[in-house]
C-alpha cells in the first residue's frame, strides 16, 4: 500500500512538472481556486477549517489537490506561463527559494486582517512567520515516534535512543532527505540544540552528522511521504520512524493506534501559504489566504491536526479535537514540556547547503 | 510512376513511334516536352505523399523532438549571469588576470548592478546559479545585495569585504568568473562527478559527493544483468512457444501476453507483495523451516528487487522477438544437420541458434535499452542500493529544480544508448534485427 502510495504521488508531481498543462485550470469556471497541499490528515483539515467556511461564505469553490512537497511544478507552471495553481502549502526554505526567483507573488501582509482584541496581524503572528511572499498557517515539527509494544519495559525517550539500535532493536523509518535528519543525528550525537547549525557549519560537523547516520543505516527504512510513517508503524515494518507530528497523533487519536510520540530533538518548522506567480485567480487565492489565517481559522484547524497555529491570538481559542473529543493542547509541538530540547529548522543554512547537503546525502545513500 | 506510365503511350502517340518533331524530344498530347511532364507528375505525388506525413512529422517534431531539444539545451544553457550582471562579468572578463582582487571599478559596477537586481527581486537567480558551484554562495550574495541596496555606502570595495570577507578573496570572484559564459560545460562536468575549481581548471568532486560515474556504471551493469537473465529465461520460452503444437503454444502465448498487457504499477507491486520480509516468500519459507522467523530474507527494497521486478516485466520484449524469429525456421534445417552426421548439440549450436540471431539482437538491444531508462520500478522497489540514473534525474527535475544538470545526465544517457546503438550496428548490423 505504502509503495502504491508512494508511486500515485511520484506519478502525480511528475505528471504536473512534466506536463504543466492548463487541463485543471480550463476545466473550472471562475470563483474555482486550485489549492495545493499535503494531503492526508493535514488536508483534511484544512478542508475542515478553511475550505469549507469560506466556500460557505463566498459561494467560491475550492478544488483540493494533493502534492509531496515537491515545488518543481510551481517552477514549471511559471517558468512555461501556464499556471494552473492557485495556492500551494509549501515549507519555509522552499517558500524562500521561490520567492528569491520572483516564481511567487508578493503579498501585501498589512491587509491580513488584525485579531479580535485588534492587534495588528504583525504582532500577532509568531515572530519568523510572516514572510515578503508567505504566510505562514502552522508550526509544525519532525519527531521520532515508536509502537508502544514493541518496547513495553524500557521505552525510547531521547532522541539519541532512536539512533541506538543496540539497547533499542528494530528497523527505523526516516524520510529520504538529508534536511531534517542531519540535525536529528547531530543531536543525537548530544549536540545541544541551539548549536546545532555551528556544528554543521564544519566539515567535521557534517561528517559527525553522517556518521551518526552510519550507525543505522542498515536497519533504516526510506519515506517519502507524509502519510508513509504511521503505515510503516502500523504495519509493523518498522518499529520506530521520523514523522511529522501531526500524522502520528492522527494515527493515536483517531485510529487509536498504540503509537508514541518522542519529543526530544524536535526540528520544528513552518508551512506557508504562497500564490504562484500570475496564478489565474490571485486576487482570490489572496482572499481566501486573508481569511484562513484569521485567527478563528487557525485555531479551528488545531482542533483537526496537531500543528501549532501560526498566530498567538489562536491559541486560546483552541477546544478538543474535534472526532476524538480530546484536548489538543498537550499534543502541540510548541506545548512547554515538549519543547525543551527542540530546533528551528534554520531556512536560511538549509537555502545555501541544500545542494551540497543532499548531493552528499544521495552519495551516502546510493554506497 | 502509374501517371507517369500512363503519360508515356500517349506522348508516343501524338509523336509517333519514330520520333515526331524534328527536335527529338519525346512530348504529351499538348505538345509538352514529356520530361516536363513526368517531373511535374513526379512532383505533385511528393507533395501529396509529404502532405499525408506531415501531421505526424509536425507532431513528433512539436511533442518530442523540440522538448527534447529544448530540454537538452540547458544542459549548456547558462544565462543568468550574462543576463543579471552582464556589465560586471565584462568587465571581470576585461580587466582581472586571477591575480589578486579585481579593481575597485568591478566593485562599483557590481554594486550598481546588485541594487538594480534587488529590487526587481531577481538577483537570487545569481546566488542560485553560484551555489551550484560552491555552497553558501547563495546567501553570500542575497545578504550582500540587501545589505548595500538598504544602507551600505560606497567606496564600495571597502563596503563588500566589510558585509562579508569573503569578497576579499580571489577565490569568489574566480567562481563567478568561471559561472559566467553564456554556455557552460560545468553541468556536464557536475554529471560526471567533475567541477571547475575557482581557477578554472577541472577538477574532481570532493569524494563523498561524487555519486554519478557510480550510478551510470551501475545502471549499465543492471541492465546489462537483466538483458542476460532475461535471454536465459526468454530463449527457452520462445523455443517452445514456437516449436509446440499450436494449441498448446496458443495456451503458453497467452500466458505470455497476459502480464504484458498488465499494468507495470499492479506488476510492480505484485512482487511487493511476494517479496517483501512479510511478505508471502518469506512466510512460506518460515513456514517449510527453511530460514527462522528472525531470519527472514531481505529481498526487496535492493538491488535484487530492482533486478527481479524489471526482469520480470522485461521478458516478453526479449521472448516476442526470438519467437518470432523462430517461428520461421524451418525444422528441415535441423534434420539436414542431423542426417549430415551433426549430433543434436552440434545441430542446435551450429544450425539452429546462428539464424535465430536476429531475434536475440532484436530482443536484447530492446530489453537493454528498456532497462537504462527505466525509472518506476527502480522508485518503488530499488529501496537505496537499487536506484538507477533515471531517479537521479527525476531527483533534479522535482526536487532540487537544478535543471541544467538533470539534462546533462539525461542528455549522457541519451549518448550512451546512441554509442551502444552504432556498436551494435557495427557489430551486428541494424539491417539484421527482427521485431517479427
Amino acid at each position: 500500500m505504502t509503495g502504491l502510495t508512494k508511486y500515485l504521488r511520484t506519478t502525480m508531481a511528475a505528471a504536473c512538472a512534466v506536463a504543466a498543462t492548463g487541463a485543471a485550470g480550463a476545466a473550472h469556471a471562475e470563483g474555482t481556486l486550485n489549492v495545493v497541499s499535503w494531503g492526508g490528515a493535514y488536508a483534511k483539515s484544512q478542508i475542515e477549517a478553511y475550505h469549507k467556511p469560506w466556500m460557505e461564505q463566498t459561494g467560491n469553490q475550492i478544488n483540493s489537490i494533493d502534492y509531496d512537497g515537491n515545488v518543481a511544478p510551481v517552477k514549471a507552471q511559471v517558468e512555461s506561463g501556464n499556471v494552473t495553481w492557485d495556492v500551494v502549502d509549501v515549507e519555509l526554505s522552499d517558500a524562500v527559494r521561490l520567492c528569491d526567483e520572483g516564481l511567487i507573488e508578493l503579498m501585501p501582509l498589512e491587509e491580513l486582517p488584525p485579531a479580535p482584541d485588534g492587534t495588528p496581524a504583525e504582532d500577532d503572528f509568531i515572530p519568523g512567520t510572516l514572510h515578503d511572499c508567505a504566510v505562514a498557517t502552522i508550526v509544525w515539527t519532525n519527531i521520532y515516534a515508536y509502537d508502544e509494544t514493541q518496547f513495553p519495559d524500557n521505552p525510547p525517550k531521547t532522541v539519541a535512543d532512536f539512533f541506538d539500535v543496540e539497547t533499542f532493536p528494530g528497523k527505523r523509518g526516516m524520510r529520504k532527505f538529508a534536511k531534517a535528519n542531519l540535525e536529528m543525528a547531530l543531536m543525537g550525537d548530544g549536540v545541544p540544540a541551539n548549536e546545532v547549525y555551528d556544528v554543521l557549519s564544519t566539515p567535521e560537523g557534517v561528517d559527525r552528522a553522517f556518521a551518526m547516520l552510519d550507525k543505522i543505516k542498515d536497519d533504516v527504512v526510506w519515506w517519502e511521504a507524509g502519510a508513509q510513517p504511521p503505515q510503516m508503524l502500523a504495519d509493523g515494518e518498522v518499529s520506530m520512524t521520523t514523522a511529522y507530528n501531526g500524522r502520528i497523533f492522527n494515527a493515536i487519536a483517531v485510529e487509536d493506534k498504540p503509537f508514541k510520540i518522542v519529543w526530544d530533538g524536535q526540528v520544528w518548522d513552518l508551512d506557508l501559504w504562497v500564490i504562484p506567480k500570475d496564478a489565474p485567480h490571485k486576487d482570490l487565492a489572496w482572499e481566501f489566504i486573508k481569511f484562513s489565517t484569521a485567527t478563528e481559522q487557525l485555531a479551528h484547524q488545531a482542533e483537526w491536526i496537531s500543528y501549532g497555529p501560526a498566530r498567538m491570538s489562536s491559541v486560546p481559542l483552541i477546544g478538543d479535537h474535534a472526532e476524538a473529543g480530546i484536548p489538543m493542547g498537550p499534543h502541540m509541538p510548541t506545548a512547554p514540556e515538549n519543547f525543551t530540547n527542540a530546533v528551528q529548522n534554520d531556512f536560511l543554512w538549509w537555502a545555501d547547503h541544500a545542494d551540497e547537503m543532499n548531493e552528499r546525502f544521495n552519495a551516502w545513500l546510493a554506497q | 510512376m502509374a501517371t507517369a506510365q500512363s503519360a508515356l503511350p500517349s506522348g508516343a502517340a501524338s509523336g509517333g513511334p519514330s520520333g515526331g518533331p524534328t527536335d527529338g524530344v519525346l512530348r504529351t498530347n499538348d505538345g509538352v516536352p514529356l520530361k516536363t511532364t513526368l517531373r511535374r507528375v513526379n512532383r505533385r505525388q511528393k507533395i501529396i505523399a509529404f502532405g499525408l506525413v506531415l501531421p505526424l512529422f509536425l507532431f513528433i517534431l512539436i511533442t518530442f523532438l523540440a522538448p527534447i531539444g529544448m530540454m537538452l539545451f540547458r544542459a549548456v544553457d547558462n544565462p543568468v549571469l550574462q543576463e543579471q550582471i552582464p556589465r560586471t562579468v565584462a568587465l571581470l572578463n576585461e580587466t582581472w588576470d586571477g591575480e589578486g582582487l579585481p579593481d575597485d571599478a568591478v566593485y562599483d559596477t557590481l554594486a550598481e548592478e546588485m541594487i538594480q537586481q534587488y529590487k526587481v527581486r531577481e538577483i537570487a537567480k545569481v546566488g542560485t546559479r553560484l551555489n551550484y558551484e560552491q555552497g553558501g554562495l547563495r546567501s553570500l550574495i542575497t545578504s550582500t545585495a540587501r545589505t548595500i541596496a538598504r544602507r551600505a555606502e560606497p567606496p564600495w570595495k571597502e563596503a563588500f569585504i566589510k558585509i562579508d570577507e569573503r569578497w576579499g578573496e580571489p577565490e569568489t570572484w574566480g567562481i563567478i568568473q568561471n559561472a559566467a559564459p553564456r554556455y557552460t560545460l560545468s553541468f556536464v562536468l557536475a554529471a560526471l562527478d567533475l567541477r571547475y575549481d575557482w581557477q578554472g581548471d577541472i577538477v574532481s568532486q570532493p569524494e563523498n559527493e561524487q555519486i554519478y560515474v557510480k550510478m551510470f556504471v551501475r545502471t549499465i551493469w543492471i541492465s546489462g544483468l537483466v538483458t542476460v537473465l532475461c535471454l536465459a529465461l526468454g530463449f527457452p520460452v520462445g523455443y517452445l512457444l514456437a516449436n509446440l503444437p499450436m494449441r498448446q503454444s496458443n495456451l503458453l502465448m497467452i500466458l505470455v501476453l497476459l502480464p504484458f498487457w498488465t499494468s507495470l504499477l499492479v506488476r510492480t507491486t505484485t512482487w511487493i507483495v511476494l517479496l517483501q520480509t512479510e511478505g508471502v516468500l518469506n512466510d512460506i519459507m518460515v513456514w517449510v523451516g527453511l530460514i527462522s522467523d528472525d531470519g527472514r530474507v531481505q529481498m526487496i527494497y535492493n538491488q535484487l528487487g530492482t533486478i527481479i521486478a524489471m526482469t520480470h516485466i522485461l521478458l516478453p520484449f526479449m521472448v516476442l522477438p526470438i519467437f518470432s524469429v523462430m517461428k520461421t525456421i524451418s525444422p528441415s534445417h535441423m534434420r539436414a544437420a542431423r542426417s549430415l552426421g551433426a549430433t543434436p548439440p552440434r545441430a542446435f549450436w551450429d544450425v539452429y541458434v546462428p539464424q535465430t540471431l536476429p531475434g536475440i539482437g532484436a530482443g536484447s538491444i530492446l530489453v537493454f535499452i528498456l532497462s537504462v531508462g527505466y525509472y518506476i520500478t527502480p522508485a518503488l522497489v530499488g529501496g537505496r542500493t537499487g536506484q538507477l540514473i533515471s531517479n537521479f534525474i527525476a531527483y533534479h527535475m522535482q526536487k532540487s529544480l537544478n535543471w541544467g544538470l538533470a539534462a546533462a545526465l539525461g542528455g549522457l544517457l541519451l549518448l550512451g544508448v546512441l554509442v551502444l546503438y552504432w556498436l551494435y550496428n557495427r557489430l551486428v548490423g541494424i539491417d539484421k534485427m527482427k521485431f517479427g
